[in-house]
């Protein structure tokens, strides 16, 4: 156990807690392992999604992402998330309430109808920007049991993490560095393919909106990684998982393929490399499974 | 009602301030958010056709376009417009305008419908609550059925957690939000029913079946 760095709200979200409840337990295992402990966000809601739910109503939107940031102001204490629509939508509404009282303002108006208030005193922290910048690269290279070494990663980002970079101000969103400084912290190579920064196809109510089209798109993703020879694809957001994990598995029938791309959220692959087997993370239970590569390494360790 | 362009910024000024709104009329159509666009390769959408459709009023045509609904809000052409053009916003809010107006595919809906009646958009089940016990017994202690609004009636008993119960005053909340917006009436959301007013002939027509 590390040296205690902290305490933070988990903004669970929808897709990570109900569907891929292995990235909940694997994130909260990993941080405690480095010192950050997790407090639960009683009575949250859906953030609600920046895309699909944005895209009908921000003025509901809003006051529904207001009342979820007020939680944590309320127990006094940061938000993390492990999903870059959540991550979307709490850190634009601060935003967009820091920089406008108007907007503040209407969204408190509402808020005071079921005794809440946004103050706009939390932080809304996605969980791979903890995980870079506050446990950091040495504390992780420590803890490195089982190295990656001979582990081709394809990167994904999604889109919400990075862009708009203007309000979301993790740097430049054509040149992203955080999943391949974590993957390579723990021995593995971050490998370029073709439209590395292409979205996983899901978002913005296009999954829900017309599958085949955005299955077709997460095809183009998959298999531009698996031309490079990408062993797996590392992500941070639990929606993208949705897509190229359960939606790819969904291709592989309809093509009636059977080789997929392993696709693993960041906090498990670190847990692999910290010598957690793939149960013990929580990698047992989704569709695509870890990578030979990694499993043998396991066996002969 | 005003022009579209003028509904487009008054509804979205409200929420990003009118200037950013307004930047739709720096668009001189030099479609480089049409080249960058990753939907529009697969797809008919072409942004900067939207943006044009707008600054002449295409009002109809441009709520019976499916283009409209391609665009994954993954924020490529907004980053490289060199005008400076809030392109995914102004999207979002167009969309936010055709809704309002009655142009909302049933589809999302059902998104809206999710979070009215569970307070989620992607609800637990019991398939899940299962997967988390065996996860909190192999990875770390979680509980069956997460401490968020959960409004599925039930759900916590026949999981075997029944101090996990859903929390109605949670929902509550959520729902007086829902009503305040007026977002409720907007997708024809029936308090009594609980349900939308839409028939199943509807829902068969859009390829969905009745879940929530």
């Amino acid at each position: 156990m590390g040296e205690y760095l902290g305490t933070y709200a988990y903004f669970l979200g929808c897709i990570t807690p109900n569907r891929y409840p292995g990235i909940e337990a694997a994130t909260k295992k990993i941080f405690k392992e480095f010192g950050v402990e997790t407090k639960e966000m009683e009575g949250a809601a859906c953030c609600p999604a920046p895309g699909a739910f944005g895209s009908l109503d921000l003025h509901t939107w809003l006051p529904i992402a207001a009342r979820n940031i007020a939680i944590a102001e309320e127990m006094d204490l940061e938000i993390y998330v492990t999903c870059n629509g959540c991550y979307g939508s709490l850190q634009e509404a601060d935003h967009l309430m820091k920089e406008h009282p108007k907007v503040k303002e209407e969204a408190n108006r509402i808020l005071g109808k079921i005794g809440r208030e946004y103050k706009g005193t939390s932080k809304i922290n996605h969980s791979i920007v903890l995980f870079h910048d506050l446990i950091g690269l040495d504390r992780i290279k420590e803890r490195v049991k089982i190295p990656m070494d001979g582990v081709n990663v394809a990167e994904h980002y999604g889109c919400h993490f990075l862009k708009p970079s203007e309000v979301r101000g993790q740097g430049s969103s054509e040149t992203p560095h955080q999943i391949k400084d974590l993957v390579e912290a723990v021995g593995a190579k971050a490998v370029d393919y073709k439209d590395m920064l292409m979205c996983c196809g899901a978002g913005g109510g296009v999954r829900s909106y017309d599958a085949y089209t955005s299955l077709d798109w997460t095809r183009q993703k998959i298999v531009n990684a698996m031309n490079v020879g990408a062993d797996c694809m590392v992500h941070p957001c639990a929606f993208c998982h949705l897509q190229l994990d359960r939606g790819q598995s969904e291709i592989a029938k309809a093509l009636g393929v059977t080789n997929m791309l392993p696709i693993i959220f960041f906090s498990q692959f670190i847990g692999l490399a910290m010598g957690f087997n793939e149960k013990e993370v929580g990698l047992d239970i989704q569709k695509t499974k870890i990578p030979d590569k990694i499993r043998d390494k396991f066996n002969s360790g | 009602m005003g022009t579209l362009m003028e509904d487009v910024i008054d509804w979205g000024g409200e929420i990003f301030g009118r200037e950013h709104m307004e930047t739709i009329k720096a668009c001189v159509q030099c479609g480089k958010c049409t080249g960058v666009c990753p939907s529009g390769r697969i797809t008919a959408l072409r942004t900067r056709k939207i943006f044009q459709m707008v600054q002449q009023d295409m009002r109809e045509e441009i709520y019976n376009s499916p283009e409209l609904w391609f665009c994954s809000t993954c924020y490529t052409c907004y980053e490289r417009c060199p005008k400076g053009v809030k392109t995914t916003d102004l999207i979002r809010v167009i969309r936010n305008v055709a809704s309002k107006d009655g142009y909302m595919h049933l589809q999302h809906k059902m998104v809206s419908l999710y979070v009215i009646k569970t307070g989620h958009t992607v609800p637990v089940n019991l398939d899940v609550a299962h997967m988390r016990e065996e996860l909190s017994k192999n990875v770390y202690p979680i509980d069956a059925i997460a401490p968020t609004v959960q409004r599925i009636p039930g759900i916590a008993d026949k999981a075997g957690y029944p101090e996990l119960a859903d929390k109605p005053e949670q929902m509550e909340q959520l729902r007086t939000i829902f009503k305040e917006t007026g977002h409720a009436k907007f997708v024809g959301f029936n308090w009594d029913k609980m349900d939308l007013d839409v028939s199943d002939e509807e829902m068969e027509a859009a390829g969905l079946k009745k879940k929530a």
